[in-house]
Protein backbone atom coordinates (compact mmCIF):
# COMPACT_ATOMS: atom_id res chain seq x y z
CA UNK A 1 0.00 0.00 0.00
CA UNK A 2 1.20 3.47 -1.09
CA UNK A 3 1.10 6.07 1.72
CA UNK A 4 -1.36 8.73 0.59
CA UNK A 5 0.32 12.08 -0.49
CA UNK A 6 -1.04 15.40 0.52
CA UNK A 7 -1.88 16.33 -2.37
CA UNK A 8 -4.05 13.46 -3.02
CA UNK A 9 -5.47 13.84 0.19
CA UNK A 10 -6.42 17.07 -0.71
CA UNK A 11 -7.53 16.40 -4.20
CA UNK A 12 -9.68 13.63 -2.81
CA UNK A 13 -11.35 15.59 -0.39
CA UNK A 14 -12.20 18.93 -2.70
CA UNK A 15 -13.52 15.82 -4.66
CA UNK A 16 -15.45 14.52 -2.18
CA UNK A 17 -16.60 17.74 -0.89
CA UNK A 18 -18.07 18.54 -4.47
CA UNK A 19 -19.33 15.77 -5.14
CA UNK A 20 -21.72 15.90 -1.76
CA UNK A 21 -23.09 19.44 -2.70
CA UNK A 22 -23.68 18.34 -5.98
CA UNK A 23 -25.67 15.80 -4.83
CA UNK A 24 -27.11 18.12 -2.27
CA UNK A 25 -28.03 20.60 -5.06
CA UNK A 26 -29.36 17.79 -7.64
CA UNK A 27 -31.74 16.73 -4.98
CA UNK A 28 -33.16 20.38 -3.98
CA UNK A 29 -33.54 21.38 -7.57
CA UNK A 30 -35.13 17.31 -8.69
CA UNK A 31 -37.95 18.36 -5.39
CA UNK A 32 -38.56 21.72 -6.88
CA UNK A 33 -38.92 20.21 -10.66
CA UNK A 34 -41.04 17.53 -9.14
CA UNK A 35 -38.56 15.33 -10.11
CA UNK A 36 -39.21 13.20 -7.11
CA UNK A 37 -41.75 10.30 -7.11
CA UNK A 38 -43.35 9.64 -3.50
CA UNK A 39 -42.29 6.08 -3.18
CA UNK A 40 -38.28 7.23 -3.10
CA UNK A 41 -37.56 5.74 0.28
CA UNK A 42 -36.31 2.35 0.94
CA UNK A 43 -33.90 0.35 -0.70
CA UNK A 44 -35.13 0.62 -4.70
CA UNK A 45 -35.76 4.35 -3.79
CA UNK A 46 -32.57 5.18 -6.19
CA UNK A 47 -33.90 3.33 -8.94
CA UNK A 48 -37.55 4.83 -8.98
CA UNK A 49 -35.92 8.32 -8.65
CA UNK A 50 -33.82 7.90 -11.39
CA UNK A 51 -36.45 6.63 -13.48
CA UNK A 52 -39.22 8.59 -12.84
CA UNK A 53 -36.67 12.45 -13.09
CA UNK A 54 -35.42 11.07 -16.20
CA UNK A 55 -38.59 10.04 -17.76
CA UNK A 56 -40.33 13.32 -16.49
CA UNK A 57 -37.48 15.32 -17.89
CA UNK A 58 -38.05 13.31 -21.47
CA UNK A 59 -41.73 12.43 -22.02
CA UNK A 60 -43.52 15.64 -20.06
CA UNK A 61 -45.31 16.77 -22.81
CA UNK A 62 -44.66 13.29 -25.69
CA UNK A 63 -47.75 11.73 -27.01
CA UNK A 64 -48.31 8.09 -26.03
CA UNK A 65 -48.56 6.36 -30.01
CA UNK A 66 -52.02 6.06 -31.24
CA UNK A 67 -52.86 3.15 -33.82
CA UNK A 68 -55.05 2.71 -37.00
CA UNK A 69 -58.52 1.12 -36.74
CA UNK A 70 -57.56 -1.71 -38.14
CA UNK A 71 -55.14 -2.54 -35.59
CA UNK A 72 -57.83 -2.60 -32.61
CA UNK A 73 -57.37 -6.12 -30.98
CA UNK A 74 -60.83 -8.33 -32.37
CA UNK A 75 -60.27 -9.83 -28.78
CA UNK A 76 -58.95 -7.60 -26.10
CA UNK A 77 -58.62 -9.48 -22.62
CA UNK A 78 -60.40 -7.94 -19.91
CA UNK A 79 -58.06 -9.44 -17.05
CA UNK A 80 -59.26 -10.34 -13.99
CA UNK A 81 -61.08 -7.67 -11.54
CA UNK A 82 -61.97 -7.54 -8.33
CA UNK A 83 -66.07 -9.14 -8.06
CA UNK A 84 -67.83 -5.63 -7.77
CA UNK A 85 -69.24 -4.92 -4.68
CA UNK A 86 -73.07 -4.77 -3.65
CA UNK A 87 -73.03 -0.95 -4.06
CA UNK A 88 -71.76 -1.58 -7.15
CA UNK A 89 -74.13 -4.41 -8.77
CA UNK A 90 -77.02 -1.46 -7.47
CA UNK A 91 -75.40 0.90 -9.74
CA UNK A 92 -75.28 -1.79 -12.56
CA UNK A 93 -79.07 -2.34 -12.04
CA UNK A 94 -80.21 1.34 -12.42
CA UNK A 95 -77.70 1.36 -15.46
CA UNK A 96 -75.51 3.38 -13.82
CA UNK A 97 -77.66 6.23 -13.89
CA UNK A 98 -76.65 7.61 -10.76
CA UNK A 99 -73.10 6.89 -10.59
CA UNK A 100 -71.17 10.09 -9.62
CA UNK A 101 -67.66 11.64 -10.03
CA UNK A 102 -66.87 13.69 -6.78
CA UNK A 103 -64.03 16.06 -7.88
CA UNK A 104 -62.57 17.76 -4.66
CA UNK A 105 -59.14 18.87 -2.62
CA UNK A 106 -57.47 21.88 -4.21
CA UNK A 107 -60.20 22.97 -6.59
CA UNK A 108 -62.16 26.22 -6.68
CA UNK A 109 -65.65 24.21 -7.34
CA UNK A 110 -65.90 21.15 -5.66
CA UNK A 111 -67.75 19.05 -8.32
CA UNK A 112 -69.97 15.83 -8.10
CA UNK A 113 -70.50 15.07 -12.07
CA UNK A 114 -72.80 12.15 -13.43
CA UNK A 115 -71.78 10.01 -16.39
CA UNK A 116 -74.08 12.43 -18.55
CA UNK A 117 -72.60 15.86 -17.05
CA UNK A 118 -68.94 14.42 -18.25
CA UNK A 119 -70.16 14.21 -21.38
CA UNK A 120 -71.41 17.63 -22.12
CA UNK A 121 -67.31 18.54 -21.71
CA UNK A 122 -65.59 18.12 -24.64
CA UNK A 123 -64.57 14.17 -25.65
CA UNK A 124 -61.71 12.63 -27.01
CA UNK A 125 -61.51 9.24 -28.58
CA UNK A 126 -57.70 7.81 -28.94
CA UNK A 127 -56.40 4.29 -30.60
CA UNK A 128 -53.81 3.27 -27.69
CA UNK A 129 -52.64 0.22 -26.47
CA UNK A 130 -53.01 -0.58 -22.73
CA UNK A 131 -49.64 -3.02 -21.72
CA UNK A 132 -49.74 -4.89 -18.20
CA UNK A 133 -46.91 -5.42 -15.80
CA UNK A 134 -47.31 -9.42 -16.44
CA UNK A 135 -46.26 -8.21 -19.98
CA UNK A 136 -49.51 -9.18 -22.08
CA UNK A 137 -51.02 -5.85 -23.57
CA UNK A 138 -53.92 -5.12 -26.83
CA UNK A 139 -55.48 -1.97 -28.69
CA UNK A 140 -58.57 -0.49 -28.02
CA UNK A 141 -60.19 2.44 -29.05
CA UNK A 142 -61.28 4.62 -25.14
CA UNK A 143 -63.43 7.29 -25.83
CA UNK A 144 -63.74 10.05 -22.61
CA UNK A 145 -63.48 13.01 -21.21
CA UNK A 146 -59.58 14.03 -20.52
CA UNK A 147 -59.26 15.07 -17.61
CA UNK A 148 -57.56 18.18 -17.95
CA UNK A 149 -61.07 19.41 -18.87
CA UNK A 150 -62.37 18.47 -15.72
CA UNK A 151 -59.65 19.86 -13.93
CA UNK A 152 -60.49 23.27 -15.85
CA UNK A 153 -64.06 23.27 -15.05
CA UNK A 154 -63.68 22.83 -11.25
CA UNK A 155 -60.31 25.01 -11.54
CA UNK A 156 -57.47 24.04 -10.40
CA UNK A 157 -55.43 25.57 -7.59
CA UNK A 158 -51.70 27.01 -8.68
CA UNK A 159 -50.26 24.89 -5.61
CA UNK A 160 -51.92 21.29 -7.19
CA UNK A 161 -49.15 18.66 -7.96
CA UNK A 162 -51.02 15.63 -7.74
CA UNK A 163 -54.69 14.10 -8.63
CA UNK A 164 -55.61 11.04 -6.74
CA UNK A 165 -58.40 8.84 -7.83
CA UNK A 166 -60.04 6.27 -5.91
CA UNK A 167 -62.37 2.94 -7.22
CA UNK A 168 -65.50 2.06 -5.71
CA UNK A 169 -63.45 -0.21 -4.13
CA UNK A 170 -62.08 2.02 -1.29
CA UNK A 171 -58.77 -0.40 -1.61
CA UNK A 172 -58.44 0.46 -4.81
CA UNK A 173 -56.90 3.86 -5.91
CA UNK A 174 -54.02 5.35 -7.59
CA UNK A 175 -52.37 9.09 -8.30
CA UNK A 176 -50.70 10.72 -10.96
CA UNK A 177 -48.30 14.10 -11.15
CA UNK A 178 -49.55 17.23 -13.03
CA UNK A 179 -47.95 16.19 -15.92
CA UNK A 180 -50.08 13.29 -16.34
CA UNK A 181 -53.27 14.59 -15.02
CA UNK A 182 -53.02 17.60 -17.73
CA UNK A 183 -52.19 15.68 -20.20
CA UNK A 184 -54.56 15.34 -23.45
CA UNK A 185 -54.67 11.88 -23.73
CA UNK A 186 -55.17 11.28 -19.81
CA UNK A 187 -59.05 10.39 -20.48
CA UNK A 188 -62.00 9.56 -17.82
CA UNK A 189 -62.78 6.76 -20.11
CA UNK A 190 -66.58 6.07 -20.55
CA UNK A 191 -66.42 4.68 -24.15
CA UNK A 192 -64.54 1.87 -25.51
CA UNK A 193 -64.92 0.82 -29.48
CA UNK A 194 -67.52 2.97 -30.52
CA UNK A 195 -69.48 1.31 -27.40
CA UNK A 196 -69.99 1.95 -23.35
CA UNK A 197 -66.65 1.03 -21.67
CA UNK A 198 -68.05 -2.80 -20.54
CA UNK A 199 -67.73 -3.22 -16.60
CA UNK A 200 -65.27 -6.01 -17.50
CA UNK A 201 -63.00 -3.26 -18.83
CA UNK A 202 -63.44 -0.66 -16.13
CA UNK A 203 -67.13 0.66 -17.08
CA UNK A 204 -68.89 2.99 -16.24
CA UNK A 205 -65.72 4.92 -15.75
CA UNK A 206 -61.97 4.45 -15.57
CA UNK A 207 -59.28 6.62 -15.80
CA UNK A 208 -57.15 5.50 -18.47
CA UNK A 209 -53.15 7.07 -18.15
CA UNK A 210 -52.16 5.78 -21.67
CA UNK A 211 -48.54 6.79 -20.85
CA UNK A 212 -47.89 4.30 -17.85
CA UNK A 213 -48.97 0.39 -17.53
CA UNK A 214 -51.99 -0.71 -17.00
CA UNK A 215 -52.37 -0.58 -13.34
CA UNK A 216 -52.17 2.95 -13.21
CA UNK A 217 -55.75 3.08 -15.37
CA UNK A 218 -58.19 2.32 -12.47
CA UNK A 219 -61.57 1.05 -13.05
CA UNK A 220 -64.63 1.89 -11.56
CA UNK A 221 -63.85 5.59 -10.57
CA UNK A 222 -66.07 7.59 -8.38
CA UNK A 223 -63.78 9.63 -6.44
CA UNK A 224 -60.83 12.73 -7.81
CA UNK A 225 -59.25 14.43 -5.34
CA UNK A 226 -56.35 17.23 -6.16
CA UNK A 227 -53.44 17.88 -3.66
CA UNK A 228 -50.37 19.57 -3.04
CA UNK A 229 -48.91 16.00 -1.18
CA UNK A 230 -49.97 12.32 -1.21
CA UNK A 231 -48.07 11.81 2.67
CA UNK A 232 -51.30 11.96 4.12
CA UNK A 233 -53.15 9.63 1.45
CA UNK A 234 -52.97 5.89 2.42
CA UNK A 235 -49.72 5.01 4.07
CA UNK A 236 -48.31 8.00 2.18
CA UNK A 237 -46.99 6.29 -1.30
CA UNK A 238 -49.27 7.80 -3.71
CA UNK A 239 -51.34 4.72 -4.10
CA UNK A 240 -52.62 1.66 -3.11
CA UNK A 241 -50.20 -0.17 -5.32
CA UNK A 242 -47.18 0.57 -2.90
CA UNK A 243 -48.86 -1.44 -0.48
CA UNK A 244 -49.10 -4.25 -2.66
CA UNK A 245 -44.93 -3.66 -3.77
CA UNK A 246 -45.49 -2.13 -7.00
CA UNK A 247 -43.96 1.20 -8.18
CA UNK A 248 -45.98 4.33 -8.21
CA UNK A 249 -44.63 5.74 -11.24
CA UNK A 250 -45.14 2.97 -14.16
CA UNK A 251 -43.93 4.60 -16.94
CA UNK A 252 -41.29 1.99 -17.16
CA UNK B 1 8.00 -3.44 -10.20
CA UNK B 2 9.57 -4.37 -6.91
CA UNK B 3 12.08 -6.80 -7.00
CA UNK B 4 10.38 -9.09 -4.53
CA UNK B 5 7.80 -10.14 -6.15
CA UNK B 6 10.01 -11.61 -9.03
CA UNK B 7 11.98 -13.85 -7.06
CA UNK B 8 9.49 -17.13 -7.29
CA UNK B 9 6.19 -15.74 -8.11
CA UNK B 10 6.38 -13.83 -10.87
CA UNK B 11 3.46 -11.58 -11.09
CA UNK B 12 2.26 -9.87 -14.26
CA UNK B 13 -0.39 -7.18 -14.07
CA UNK B 14 -3.69 -8.01 -15.63
CA UNK B 15 -6.95 -5.85 -15.08
CA UNK B 16 -6.71 -2.06 -14.30
CA UNK B 17 -9.10 -1.47 -11.28
CA UNK B 18 -11.92 0.31 -13.18
CA UNK B 19 -12.37 -2.72 -15.44
CA UNK B 20 -12.40 -5.21 -12.01
CA UNK B 21 -14.78 -2.59 -9.87
CA UNK B 22 -17.06 -2.23 -13.34
CA UNK B 23 -16.66 -6.36 -13.65
CA UNK B 24 -18.08 -6.68 -10.71
CA UNK B 25 -20.83 -4.16 -10.43
CA UNK B 26 -22.39 -6.01 -13.93
CA UNK B 27 -21.68 -9.53 -12.22
CA UNK B 28 -24.31 -8.37 -9.49
CA UNK B 29 -26.50 -6.25 -11.54
CA UNK B 30 -26.50 -9.05 -14.35
CA UNK B 31 -27.28 -11.62 -11.59
CA UNK B 32 -29.79 -9.07 -10.10
CA UNK B 33 -31.49 -8.70 -13.55
CA UNK B 34 -32.41 -12.50 -14.13
CA UNK B 35 -33.59 -13.42 -10.87
CA UNK B 36 -36.09 -10.79 -11.24
CA UNK B 37 -36.27 -11.10 -14.97
CA UNK B 38 -37.37 -14.75 -14.38
CA UNK B 39 -39.67 -13.31 -11.75
CA UNK B 40 -41.44 -11.34 -14.42
CA UNK B 41 -42.08 -13.66 -17.02
CA UNK B 42 -43.16 -16.16 -14.97
CA UNK B 43 -46.45 -14.04 -14.56
CA UNK B 44 -47.07 -14.06 -18.10
CA UNK B 45 -44.76 -17.09 -19.98
CA UNK B 46 -45.92 -16.72 -23.08
CA UNK B 47 -44.31 -14.85 -26.03
CA UNK B 48 -45.83 -12.99 -28.93
CA UNK B 49 -44.41 -11.09 -32.63
CA UNK B 50 -45.75 -8.07 -33.75
CA UNK B 51 -47.72 -5.08 -31.62
CA UNK B 52 -49.94 -7.10 -29.28
CA UNK B 53 -50.66 -10.33 -27.60
CA UNK B 54 -52.69 -11.69 -24.48
CA UNK B 55 -54.11 -14.74 -23.23
CA UNK B 56 -56.54 -14.47 -26.16
CA UNK B 57 -54.37 -14.40 -28.91
CA UNK B 58 -52.30 -17.06 -30.41
CA UNK B 59 -48.75 -17.38 -28.54
CA UNK B 60 -45.40 -17.22 -30.69
CA UNK B 61 -44.37 -19.69 -28.02
CA UNK B 62 -44.76 -21.14 -24.29
CA UNK B 63 -42.45 -21.76 -21.57
CA UNK B 64 -43.71 -24.99 -19.78
CA UNK B 65 -43.62 -23.76 -16.90
CA UNK B 66 -47.01 -22.78 -14.47
CA UNK B 67 -47.63 -19.02 -14.22
CA UNK B 68 -47.75 -16.68 -11.08
CA UNK B 69 -51.27 -15.21 -12.47
CA UNK B 70 -54.14 -18.08 -12.33
CA UNK B 71 -55.35 -15.68 -15.51
CA UNK B 72 -52.98 -17.40 -17.82
CA UNK B 73 -53.83 -20.87 -19.52
CA UNK B 74 -51.06 -23.14 -18.45
CA UNK B 75 -52.00 -26.43 -18.59
CA UNK B 76 -51.08 -26.97 -14.69
CA UNK B 77 -52.99 -26.91 -11.97
CA UNK B 78 -50.21 -24.98 -10.12
CA UNK B 79 -50.27 -21.30 -9.11
CA UNK B 80 -46.76 -20.02 -8.55
CA UNK B 81 -46.00 -17.46 -5.43
CA UNK B 82 -46.37 -14.16 -7.28
CA UNK B 83 -43.30 -11.67 -6.62
CA UNK B 84 -43.90 -9.36 -9.52
CA UNK B 85 -44.23 -6.04 -7.44
CA UNK B 86 -40.11 -5.90 -5.44
CA UNK B 87 -39.61 -8.33 -8.55
CA UNK B 88 -39.87 -5.05 -11.02
CA UNK B 89 -38.56 -2.62 -8.38
CA UNK B 90 -35.19 -4.33 -7.99
CA UNK B 91 -35.15 -5.30 -11.93
CA UNK B 92 -34.80 -1.49 -12.92
CA UNK B 93 -32.61 -0.44 -10.12
CA UNK B 94 -30.33 -3.20 -11.46
CA UNK B 95 -31.04 -2.18 -14.58
CA UNK B 96 -29.63 1.70 -13.86
CA UNK B 97 -26.61 -0.02 -11.74
CA UNK B 98 -26.09 -1.72 -15.26
CA UNK B 99 -26.69 0.80 -17.27
CA UNK B 100 -24.76 3.91 -15.35
CA UNK B 101 -21.39 0.97 -14.74
CA UNK B 102 -21.46 0.33 -18.57
CA UNK B 103 -21.18 4.07 -19.07
CA UNK B 104 -18.11 4.26 -16.76
CA UNK B 105 -16.27 1.65 -18.56
CA UNK B 106 -17.43 2.43 -22.33
CA UNK B 107 -15.68 5.92 -21.56
CA UNK B 108 -13.04 4.25 -19.80
CA UNK B 109 -12.54 2.04 -22.83
CA UNK B 110 -12.08 4.89 -25.36
CA UNK B 111 -10.61 6.89 -23.41
CA UNK B 112 -7.78 4.32 -21.73
CA UNK B 113 -7.27 2.40 -24.99
CA UNK B 114 -8.74 -0.52 -23.50
CA UNK B 115 -10.98 -1.18 -26.37
CA UNK B 116 -8.51 -0.85 -29.02
CA UNK B 117 -5.45 -2.78 -26.70
CA UNK B 118 -7.45 -5.25 -24.88
CA UNK B 119 -10.30 -6.24 -27.38
CA UNK B 120 -10.40 -5.76 -31.19
CA UNK B 121 -8.09 -8.43 -31.98
CA UNK B 122 -5.36 -7.97 -34.14
CA UNK B 123 -5.04 -7.23 -37.71
CA UNK B 124 -3.52 -10.70 -38.94
CA UNK B 125 -6.14 -12.59 -36.06
CA UNK B 126 -9.05 -11.51 -38.59
CA UNK B 127 -8.84 -14.74 -40.10
CA UNK B 128 -11.06 -17.93 -39.57
CA UNK B 129 -7.67 -20.09 -39.25
CA UNK B 130 -6.81 -17.75 -36.54
CA UNK B 131 -10.25 -18.33 -35.12
CA UNK B 132 -10.06 -21.82 -35.25
CA UNK B 133 -6.78 -22.81 -34.35
CA UNK B 134 -8.29 -21.01 -30.88
CA UNK B 135 -11.09 -23.25 -30.95
CA UNK B 136 -9.13 -26.81 -31.78
CA UNK B 137 -6.86 -25.60 -29.16
CA UNK B 138 -10.39 -25.27 -26.61
CA UNK B 139 -11.20 -28.67 -28.10
CA UNK B 140 -8.14 -30.53 -27.08
CA UNK B 141 -7.56 -29.22 -24.10
CA UNK B 142 -4.17 -28.19 -24.39
CA UNK B 143 -2.67 -26.21 -21.66
CA UNK B 144 -2.04 -22.16 -22.13
CA UNK B 145 0.29 -20.59 -23.61
CA UNK B 146 2.25 -17.97 -22.09
CA UNK B 147 0.40 -15.46 -23.98
CA UNK B 148 -2.72 -16.55 -21.94
CA UNK B 149 -2.10 -14.97 -18.86
CA UNK B 150 -1.24 -12.02 -19.89
CA UNK B 151 -3.83 -11.24 -22.95
CA UNK B 152 -6.75 -12.33 -24.87
CA UNK B 153 -7.16 -14.53 -28.18
CA UNK B 154 -9.19 -13.85 -30.64
CA UNK B 155 -11.96 -16.08 -29.59
CA UNK B 156 -12.66 -14.61 -26.42
CA UNK B 157 -12.05 -10.57 -28.24
CA UNK B 158 -15.17 -11.86 -30.48
CA UNK B 159 -16.63 -13.03 -27.22
CA UNK B 160 -16.47 -9.67 -25.08
CA UNK B 161 -16.68 -7.71 -28.35
CA UNK B 162 -20.59 -9.40 -28.78
CA UNK B 163 -21.47 -9.21 -25.49
CA UNK B 164 -19.82 -5.44 -24.79
CA UNK B 165 -21.31 -4.02 -27.90
CA UNK B 166 -24.26 -5.71 -29.33
CA UNK B 167 -25.96 -8.06 -26.51
CA UNK B 168 -25.28 -5.41 -24.26
CA UNK B 169 -27.05 -2.60 -26.18
CA UNK B 170 -29.67 -4.61 -27.72
CA UNK B 171 -30.91 -6.19 -24.19
CA UNK B 172 -31.16 -2.21 -23.04
CA UNK B 173 -32.73 -0.97 -26.21
CA UNK B 174 -35.40 -3.88 -26.06
CA UNK B 175 -36.23 -3.21 -22.31
CA UNK B 176 -36.77 0.48 -22.89
CA UNK B 177 -39.08 -0.16 -26.32
CA UNK B 178 -41.21 -1.76 -23.70
CA UNK B 179 -41.81 1.29 -21.69
CA UNK B 180 -44.98 3.21 -22.71
CA UNK B 181 -43.29 6.61 -21.57
CA UNK B 182 -40.12 6.07 -22.99
CA UNK B 183 -41.57 4.86 -26.76
CA UNK B 184 -43.99 8.04 -26.83
CA UNK B 185 -41.04 10.33 -26.26
CA UNK B 186 -39.36 8.08 -28.60
CA UNK B 187 -41.77 5.63 -30.71
CA UNK B 188 -39.19 4.28 -33.36
CA UNK B 189 -37.20 2.31 -30.90
CA UNK B 190 -40.45 0.14 -30.90
CA UNK B 191 -41.89 0.55 -34.46
CA UNK B 192 -38.12 -0.34 -36.01
CA UNK B 193 -38.32 -3.71 -34.00
CA UNK B 194 -41.84 -4.66 -35.25
CA UNK B 195 -43.83 -3.95 -32.21
CA UNK B 196 -43.78 -3.99 -28.15
CA UNK B 197 -44.76 -7.77 -28.09
CA UNK B 198 -41.24 -8.72 -30.56
CA UNK B 199 -39.74 -6.85 -28.01
CA UNK B 200 -40.24 -8.29 -25.18
CA UNK B 201 -39.84 -11.68 -26.87
CA UNK B 202 -36.20 -10.37 -28.11
CA UNK B 203 -35.64 -8.98 -24.86
CA UNK B 204 -36.30 -12.46 -23.37
CA UNK B 205 -34.09 -14.16 -26.45
CA UNK B 206 -31.02 -11.77 -25.84
CA UNK B 207 -31.46 -12.83 -21.60
CA UNK B 208 -30.83 -16.43 -22.67
CA UNK B 209 -27.50 -15.40 -25.17
CA UNK B 210 -26.44 -13.40 -22.22
CA UNK B 211 -26.45 -16.58 -19.66
CA UNK B 212 -24.95 -18.71 -22.38
CA UNK B 213 -21.99 -16.26 -22.61
CA UNK B 214 -22.07 -16.38 -18.64
CA UNK B 215 -22.26 -20.08 -18.37
CA UNK B 216 -19.52 -20.11 -21.38
CA UNK B 217 -17.07 -17.88 -19.54
CA UNK B 218 -17.56 -19.02 -16.15
CA UNK B 219 -16.70 -22.81 -17.71
CA UNK B 220 -13.68 -21.16 -19.74
CA UNK B 221 -12.24 -19.32 -16.24
CA UNK B 222 -12.44 -22.51 -14.68
CA UNK B 223 -10.72 -24.39 -17.45
CA UNK B 224 -7.88 -21.65 -17.39
CA UNK B 225 -7.57 -22.12 -13.68
CA UNK B 226 -10.55 -20.66 -11.37
CA UNK B 227 -8.37 -19.50 -8.29
CA UNK B 228 -5.58 -17.56 -10.22
CA UNK B 229 -8.52 -16.32 -12.72
CA UNK B 230 -10.89 -14.79 -9.74
CA UNK B 231 -7.26 -13.65 -8.23
CA UNK B 232 -6.59 -11.36 -11.62
CA UNK B 233 -10.10 -10.23 -11.61
CA UNK B 234 -9.57 -8.67 -7.55
CA UNK B 235 -6.71 -8.15 -7.33
CA UNK B 236 -5.37 -7.02 -10.73
CA UNK B 237 -2.60 -9.30 -11.07
CA UNK B 238 -2.25 -12.76 -12.31
CA UNK B 239 1.11 -15.18 -11.94
CA UNK B 240 2.60 -16.77 -14.84
CA UNK B 241 1.69 -19.93 -15.30
CA UNK B 242 4.32 -22.21 -14.45
CA UNK B 243 5.06 -23.83 -17.79
CA UNK B 244 5.12 -20.11 -19.35
CA UNK B 245 8.00 -20.02 -16.89
CA UNK B 246 10.00 -23.03 -17.61
CA UNK B 247 9.37 -22.42 -21.17
CA UNK B 248 11.32 -18.72 -20.41
CA UNK B 249 13.89 -20.54 -18.47
CA UNK B 250 14.99 -22.91 -21.68
CA UNK B 251 14.68 -20.25 -23.85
Amino acid sequence: MKPISRRRLIAGGVAATAGAVGLSVAARLAQRYGLVPPDHCGVYGPGETLTYASQRLLTRHSLAREFPRSMISTSPFANATPPPNDLFKRHQKSGFLDWKLAVGGMVANPASLSLSDLKTLPVRSQITEIACEEGWSYIAEWIGTPLSEVLKAVGLSPQSRYVAYFSIDKDWWDSIDMADALHPQTLLTWGMNDGDLPVSFGGPLRLRVPRQLGYKSVKYITRLAVTDSLKNLGSGLGSSEPDFGYSWYAGI
Amino acid sequence: MPAAVTLSNPEISRHSATVRVTHWLTVISFLALLITGAEIVVSHPRFYWGEVGNVMTRPAFTLPIPASRDTVPTGYHYVMPDQNGWSRYLHFQAAWVAVLTGSVYGIFGLWSGHFWRDLIPARRDWTWHAFWEVIAKYLRRAPLDEAEAGSYNVVQRCAYITVIFVLFPLVIWTGLAMSPAFTSAFPVTVTALGGRQTARTLHFFISIALVLFVVVHVAMVIHAGFRSRMRGMITGRVSEPAHAIASKESA
